[in-house]
């Protein structure tokens, strides 16, 4: 075991700190979740939670790429041929996700049957989850409900 | 400067194909998850995580432990990850059984996390959940789509396919390991590019776990 400081990073020291800090960080991710189930949604609050994590997700990555992967400790120049075309996905990411809330919010305009969709709530089957094998369907609009005739 | 005899970055080149297949497979994840993203931000509602991932092996039917069981898949792959970066360090020392010992410890966590996600998607199943159909309702109420079940079993699945061939790939890094075939090399850089592989199938499951089941 002796020497393992002479390699060019990587040390026992090293990895036991990053395993730490990677746990360290995990934790916390599962916390905020935990905490977030109790805000509601489409809250300001649930939101800046969820970029937290994501923050925190990306720190992670870090971590893994840096020193478990061995990339920090590599040539300069190797490492930009990594992390650039990486930058890639930061357009990637935001493109897309701009498209498809771009999409719900014209669906939404345009598509009534599609808005309408979102405002009727399914009836709750006896027992927590809806019968298995079957896609819950939704319940009756309250004006359309047909009265059954009684004899 | 092309008289050759230098190796560009000053690293093997098996060691950079592998990094540069890693950027490929990062691309494919990438554009998986990103089409999730989409597909999810161009709906209403989507199912809540926590009513659907509550459960865990040997529990009681009606059980309510969201995170539970899938942090402890996410803690088995992490530690899977430092057994590896060890087997790597213990390469560079040319300790075969260091090697040997992290290797089998590596190979035992991916085996468990498969284990782990192979019990997820049977419990899942039985509840009705699989491709082109999804027992769910909305987090808010309303009628679910299929795009929640597709894209879970898709991603998961394809995820648990790399872990699956890392673990075979750390099988034959063990056979050879314990064939002296390294020792006869004079190094172990397999190990290390197999290490790579490994770690970024730990590397992705931080980014689909975050994705399906915390936010």
């Amino acid at each position: 075991m002796a020497h393992s400081e002479e390699h060019s990073g990587g040390g026992t020291k090293e990895i036991l700190r990053v395993t730490l800090i990677l746990t360290v960080l995990t934790i916390i991710e599962l916390a905020l979740g935990f905490w977030m189930m109790g805000m509601p949604l489409e809250s300001t609050s649930r939101l800046a939670t969820k970029i937290t994590i994501i923050v925190l997700m990306l720190a992670k990555a870090f971590y893994i790429v840096g020193y478990f992967m061995h990339l920090k400790h590599e040539i300069r120049n190797m490492i930009m041929t990594i992390v650039v075309p990486l930058a890639l996905f930061i357009w990637f990411i935001t493109a897309f996700l701009y498209d498809g809330n771009s999409f719900r919010h014209l669906r939404n305009t345009y598509d009534p049957h599609f808005k309408e969709q979102a405002t009727i709530k399914v009836e709750k089957k006896e027992g927590e989850h809806a019968a298995e094998g079957k896609e819950a369907r939704p319940a009756e609009k309250k004006g359309a409900a047909v009265e059954q005739p009684k004899h | 400067m092309w008289g050759g005899g230098k190796s560009p970055f000053n690293v093997e080149y098996g060691k950079l194909m592998m990094w540069y297949f890693l950027m490929s497979d990062a691309f494919t994840f990438g554009a998986f998850l990103i089409s999730y993203g989409t597909i999810r931000f161009s709906t209403n509602g989507w199912p809540d995580p926590n009513e659907v991932f509550r459960s865990y092996p040997f529990a009681s039917e009606g059980v309510h432990a969201p995170l539970v069981f899938v942090s402890i898949m996410t803690f088995i792959l992490i530690i899977s990850s430092v057994t590896m970066v060890l087997a790597v360090k213990a390469g560079h020392e040319m300790d075969k059984k260091g090697v040997v010992r992290n290797l089998i410890l590596t190979i035992l966590g991916g085996l468990a996390f498969l284990s782990c996600q192979a019990w997820e998607w049977n419990h899942l199943f039985h509840e009705g959940a699989w491709w082109g159909r999804n027992p769910f309702i909305n987090h808010d109420g309303t009628a679910s789509s299929t795009n929640f079940t597709n894209f879970f079993f898709t991603i998961t699945g394809f995820h648990g396919f790399h872990v699956f061939s890392g673990v075979i790939i750390n099988i034959v890094m063990l056979t050879m390991t314990l064939m002296d075939k390294f020792e006869k090399r004079g190094h172990y850089l397999m190990i290390e590019k197999a290490g790579l592989y490994w770690h970024f199938v730990d590397l992705v499951w931080v980014f689909v776990f975050t994705c399906f089941y915390l936010i």
